[in-house]
């Protein structure tokens, strides 16, 4: 128990101190209030928004737009990054392109969506799932190339179908290294996401703060930020939790 | 040369040196593998050129059913492209391959192969990992529980069914290769270089352990070994191979008289004469040379002090 409490305790001190420091510099006056609320008066604007349920349906809109184009990213990245990762051919002719679309800032193709898309939610969603694809692809592709050749070789040596060498070998193999890019991947979600919402749209999170912000209800834009670092955080430490349980065994690989 | 080196019970397995290609089926019946002209071309890239390189040629050899035979040679003779060839990985080209008269086409479970790297698959259980193959033969989960923790007990594992490959030791990793490799009851057990890896003291418990495994479940091996030692003390024939392009030296009659299980197999003067021979073979020298006993080698100089 004391264990626990210890490290309960060296992972919330430097959080505990950011939020103390920021709700003094407001309440002694050393900086505008203005500009920086006092985390209680934060906190009492986002409880406002709770009861009314006005944070909520920002909330279920922007994860639903974030959840849609982020499974059909991963939908379409993992499989494309299997047959990526074992034809190498394939891979050869197709990584430059990749390193194009990965490269090129997602929030610049931003008005191209909404060209195509319109401002519905669709173009937010696409939006999503484009920028989702380049992590979980290349970490795909990656984890499918790095598998150990003689794992593959000893399950040939006992006349392996390929389908079931792909089902018994190189997708347990790769997993691990799949479900960091997912974790990347979902990451990348929600920071596109709120931008793309505080550029074209009438409910969600990023929209709801740039309202705020423009209306200066300065305590509600704060909550709204923080609500966005809770569930950014939410998300990480969920897929932490599950990537640790598909790949404990590769952590104590040398 | 052969007179030369005929010192005691050893002797040159005349058949051997130069095995026949069988002509008929029946007589290959006999054989559990025949390897007849085989040959591997390789294509290597040196940047825009494509180079040829011939791994194996002309390559003949029996096995008979139930033997153990091992094999020696320079580095890069070969030894590992004819276990690919045997396994069914690479198809030679020239020749063929007969498996109890039938020609090998590709992998199959008529085989099993023992890595020097264990290829132990890390998100599986030991029990598992033993499993692998009876997976692919779609046997009942009940059935191959039971297969699995028999060979377990067999490799003298008993109770680490549970664990991860990451918990075990180089030793009990290539154990648990051996286990996966006899469960699914393979003809033929195919080893490259299984105990290259491990240090000394479990490299001679597990080749004790492989002898005992042997007698017990009669499997042919093919065994391939850079230790002359290990090959002498394991093989009951021992095949010397000659570098680029590999092929079939002499193959030696392994005669030691003494039970191998032993360790003091090892100790007897006849092992170690079967030793320096193989290890004359291997470092070319010819007859001659030999008979007075008196090179640099260091084998030399342990077998006149024995002898003397």
């Amino acid at each position: 128990m004391t264990a626990k409490l210890k490290s309960l305790y060296t992972k919330s001190i430097a959080v505990v101190l950011f939020f103390v420091l920021w709700d003094s510099l407001a309440r002694f006056g050393l900086v505008d209030t203005f500009l920086l609320p006092t985390v209680t008066s934060m906190a009492e604007a986002a409880w406002e928004m709770m009861k009314t349920g006005e944070l909520f349906i920002h909330i279920a809109l922007s994860l639903k737009r974030t959840g849609l184009g982020f499974l059909v990213a991963i939908c379409v990245s993992v499989p494309l990054g299997i047959l990526m990762g074992w034809f190498q051919k394939l891979e050869e002719y197709l990584d430059p392109l990749l390193q194009i679309f990965r490269n090129t800032s997602v929030l610049a193709l931003f008005p191209v969506f909404i060209l195509v898309f319109g401002l519905g939610e669709v173009s937010k969603s696409a939006i999503v799932f484009w920028g989702c694809m380049w992590p979980s692809l290349l970490n795909t592709i990656s984890g499918v190339k790095g598998v150990d050749p003689l794992l593959i070789k000893s399950a040939r040596s006992m006349g392996i179908s390929v389908p079931i060498l792909f089902q018994k070998v190189i997708l347990p193999a790769a997993l691990p290294e799949i479900m960091t890019g997912i974790r990347l991947s979902a990451g990348v979600a929600v920071i596109i996401l709120v931008a793309a919402e505080m550029l074209g749209a009438t409910r969600g999170l990023g929209y709801f703060i740039f309202y705020a912000q423009q209306k200066y209800a300065i305590p509600d834009m704060y909550a709204g930020i923080v609500t966005i670092s809770i569930l950014g955080v939410l998300i990480n430490f969920l897929l932490v939790k599950l990537e640790n349980h598909i790949a404990a065994w590769k952590r104590y690989q040398v | 040369m052969a007179e030369a080196l005929v010192i005691g019970k050893i002797g040159i397995d005349g058949a051997g040196t130069k095995p026949l290609p069988s002509d008929t089926t029946l007589e290959r019946l006999n054989k559990n593998i025949v390897m007849e002209n085989i040959s591997r071309v390789y294509n290597i890239k040196h940047g825009r050129k494509n180079e040829r390189f011939t791994a194996i040629e002309n390559f003949n050899l029996e096995v008979r059913d139930g033997e153990f035979l091992s094999i020696v040679g320079p580095s890069g003779c070969g030894k590992s492209t004819l276990l690919d060839l045997l396994a069914g990985l690479s198809q030679p080209d020239t020749g063929s391959i007969f498996i109890d008269g039938k020609r090998v086409t590709g992998p199959a479970l008529n085989r099993g192969f023992v890595m020097q790297g264990y290829a132990l698959y890390p998100w599986r259980t030991v029990i598992k990992n033993i499993q692998f193959g009876l997976e692919l033969q779609k046997m009942k989960k009940k059935e191959r529980n039971r297969v699995a923790l028999e060979y377990l007990g067999l490799v003298g594992l008993s109770g680490f069914e549970n664990r991860y490959p990451y918990e075990l030791s180089g030793g009990m990793k290539q154990r648990v290769a051996i286990a996966r490799a006899l469960a699914y009851d393979p003809k033929v057990l195919l080893m490259d270089e299984p105990f290259a890896a491990v240090d000394a003291q479990t490299r001679e418990l597990l080749q004790e352990e492989l002898l005992r495994i042997w007698e017990k479940t009669h499997k042919t091996v093919i065994f391939i070994t850079h230790s002359i030692e290990e090959a002498v003390f394991l093989g009951q024939r021992v095949a010397v191979m000659t570098s680029s392009p590999g092929s079939i030296k002499e193959i030696i009659d392994v005669d030691l008289l003494v039970p191998r299980r032993s360790g003091d197999a090892k100790e007897s003067l006849h092992f170690n004469r079967m030793v320096h021979k193989v290890w004359n073979l291997l470092h070319n020298y010819s007859g001659k040379e030999d008979k007075s006993l008196r090179h640099e080698s260091a084998w030399g100089c342990r077998n006149i002090e024995k002898i003397g």
